[in-house]
């Protein structure tokens, strides 16, 4: 019989109960949780009458609404400031581990606080009602987003009804050349494979590339495993993932962390284990990626030119593309480095980690922002990234370079607030979605690495950072 | 949550592949902290020339003409017929809550990303994965044929056109369970409360610190 994956032995580690048709109960054992896609979870949990199962598993912070400037103005949007406060009161009704209210000094995106705070642990099984859970997958848990109506039913049950996904192997051989980031390996797969291509799997990322990212990095890798279709992205914890928890807050300590340690040890995939799917990169061959259309699998290495549609056989493929192109308003054969930009947006749950911002500071450093880019702005993941970036300079740098140095939240990765794209203008992003609409309406997205969208600011069009 | 038996329902074209809950519900109505009267923005960007807003009438709103849900011939669909990779993105439920308030019951497409198609049943909604040769064939016969009606059976988990033509489709058994009666999906998990409780304790001693 074939070894087991590192997915199977989570998975096996946490079903409750299963049905004869493979539907499971999977115990959770981290409930991350934002103002967006709870408020219908806790009403529903009030007018049925019933009380968290496990409030102690419960992280939660808003982070989708909340202003990344003027912050002693309050949430001035009363629909948004509702949501946020909503949040507020069902946190205090209903209790949790870790919650940051507004304005907090640690407050940030979930999928940052959770890890920098040491909630998000090696074996662990992770939910959240955002499909960007699979950022925690980075740390070897499984992790993944959820709807609402799931929300409700982890905070009553504190399990999740679900039956067992397929297993596919990434592996990203070899070494990533200079100027080469975690996002560009994220883009360059969902290139390869599709948007679809992850659908139904739990993908684990392993061969060398992946050992050698930090966590920082295979947190942006797995967090981009959704646009992949995948809800979980695993990597399996080694050195590198308990030395990043060690000493966090709620890290495991004394005895326990000893213990940790060694059970962490054996998460992972057996020699002998088999996918059901394996793909295999080599990551010298993995340029600097930016997007051209309207979904995460238009992407293209830095240095080729606009797809033509003419050229696309299939059908439904070719009216993908002339309607991207259309929205976009790009016309075909067009070289990626002569699209000219109007607005830079780094951060997101996506690239907002202090590595992300150390990278785009040091392109910038020294230099200043393109006289065409109407806005070009940092928004840090947290409270303690902010603070961070802060004593080391880093604010000081993009300051003086011309960007906006910005407080802690989600942002443009989707516009929920008041950073947005007005219609027509072009962005290069280091969020994770390019969709119509996405960072506002009629905005165009191109998603790219911090490096890429720190070099585009100061040429004002796209540049290879290896040659910026 | 709503029980699915049967449906003989009206069936509205949306030729498009990866559709992603940006476009089915925008972030803007996300704010909302209801779960109903999400329908009038369904696809917002796409159904209407102006930016919509929370709470907007959206009965005087100027309409994309062009839209299939604005066209004559569509109203009143209660069969969204899809292409590959329908529902991809974001986790967020207010898409099907959308398109549940609109009055769709089914979606038929060659593929849904994972979390979308999750989301469906517990709101009702049925979503049909067809093969592509098929979800092709009723796009041609629905295009060709106005008032185009397919008929679904869940118990028998067939698809009907109205030339009698039929195609079956899968569904886990615990699924279709719980759509045909309609049921709460958390009162049954609580049925295995000694079970969780179990586990919990189980889990517990063996890792001490996921519950510090």
């Amino acid at each position: 019989m074939a070894g087991k994956t590192l997915y199977d032995k989570l998975w096996e580690s946490h079903v409750v109960h299963e049905e004869a048709d493979g539907t499971c109960l999977i115990y959770i054992d981290r409930h991350l949780v934002h103002e967006v896609t709870s408020p219908q979870a806790f009403e529903g949990l009030r007018l049925a009458g019933r009380k968290p199962w496990r409030n102690s598993s419960i992280v939660a912070n808003p982070d989708h609404n909340t202003p990344t400037k003027d912050w002693d103005k309050g949430i001035e949007d009363p629909i948004s400031r509702l949501q946020v406060e909503t949040l507020d009161n069902n946190i205090k009704e209903f209790g949790a581990l870790v919650y940051f209210p507004f304005k907090n000094k640690d407050q940030g995106i979930i999928h940052v606080i959770g890890p920098e705070n040491g909630t998000t642990l090696p074996g662990m099984t992770v939910v959240c009602g955002d499909s960007h859970t699979s950022t925690h997958g980075a740390f070897g848990a499984l992790a993944h987003g959820i709807g609402t109506s799931e929300v409700e039913h982890v905070l009553a049950t504190q399990t999740l009804v679900a039956k067992k996904s397929k297993s596919m192997l990434v592996s990203v051989d070899g070494q990533l050349g200079k100027g080469v980031t975690a996002k560009d390996v994220a883009l360059a797969i969902i290139g390869k494979i599709g948007t679809a291509g992850g659908t139904g799997y739990a993908i684990e990322f392993g061969g060398e590339v992946i050992r050698g990212l930090s966590m920082e990095g295979r947190m942006t890798l797995c967090n981009m495993a959704i646009e992949a279709g995948a809800r979980a992205g695993l990597v399996a914890p080694d050195e590198k993932t308990a030395a990043y928890l060690e000493g966090r807050l709620h890290a495991p300590k004394g005895d326990n962390w000893t213990k940790a340690v060694t059970y962490w040890s054996t998460l992972k995939s057996e020699a002998d284990a088999t996918f059901d799917t394996v793909v295999v990169l080599n990551g010298a061959e993995i340029a600097p990626q930016v997007t051209w259309g309207t979904s995460p699998e238009q992407v293209l290495p830095i240095g080729s030119t606009v797809p033509d549609p003419a050229q696309e056989a299939d059908a439904t493929k070719r009216t993908s593309i002339e309607n991207a192109l259309k929205y976009m308003g790009l016309t075909a054969n067009t070289p990626l480095d002569q699209i000219q930009l109007d607005k830079i947006f780094i951060g997101s749950c996506t690239n907002s980690r202090i590595e992300d911002l150390r990278a785009a500071a040091g392109v910038a450093k020294g230099k200043k922002v393109a006289s065409n880019i109407k806005l070009a702005m940092v928004v840090p993941g947290s409270g303690q990234v902010k603070r961070q970036a802060e004593a080391e300079g880093l604010d000081k740098i993009f300051i003086e370079a011309g960007f906006e140095w910005r407080e802690p939240g989600c942002s443009m990765c989707l516009a929920m607030n008041s950073d947005r794209l007005s219609p027509g203008e072009r962005c290069a992003s280091t969020s994770n979605r390019n969709f119509e609409g996405r960072q506002g309406p009629g905005g165009r997205t191109h998603l790219v690495s911090p490096e890429m969208a720190a070099a585009a600011a100061i040429a004002g069009h796209f540049v290879d950072v290896r040659s910026a | 949550m709503k029980a699915f038996t049967t449906l003989n329902g009206l069936v509205c074209p949306l030729d498009r592949a990866n559709v992603d809950t940006d476009a089915i519900i925008p972030k803007q109505f996300l704010k909302s902290i209801k779960r109903s009267g999400f329908g009038p923005y369904l696809f917002d960007e796409w159904r209407y020339t102006n930016y919509g807003e929370p709470g907007m009438d959206c009965s005087t709103r100027p309409l994309n003409k062009d839209f299939v849900l604005n066209q004559p011939r569509y109203q009143g669909a209660q069969v969204l017929l899809a292409r590959d990779n329908f529902g991809c993105g974001s986790s967020r439920e207010h898409a099907p809550w959308a398109i549940e308030d609109q009055g769709f019951r089914v979606i038929i497409a060659p593929s849904f990303a994972d979390i979308f198609f999750n989301n469906c049943y517990k709101n009702g909604i049925l979503p049909i994965v067809a093969s592509s040769e098929q979800v092709d064939s009723l796009f041609k016969e629905c295009l060709a044929n106005e008032g185009y009606t397919l008929n679904v059976d869940l118990e028998a988990q067939v698809v009907t056109t109205p030339s009698g033509q039929s195609f079956s489709f899968d569904i886990t058994p615990t699924r279709k369970h719980n759509l045909l009666n309609g049921l709460d999906e958390i009162g049954l998990t609580l049925q295995h409360a000694d079970a969780i409780k179990a586990f919990e304790q189980k889990h517990q001693a063996a890792q001490p610190w996921l519950f510090a």
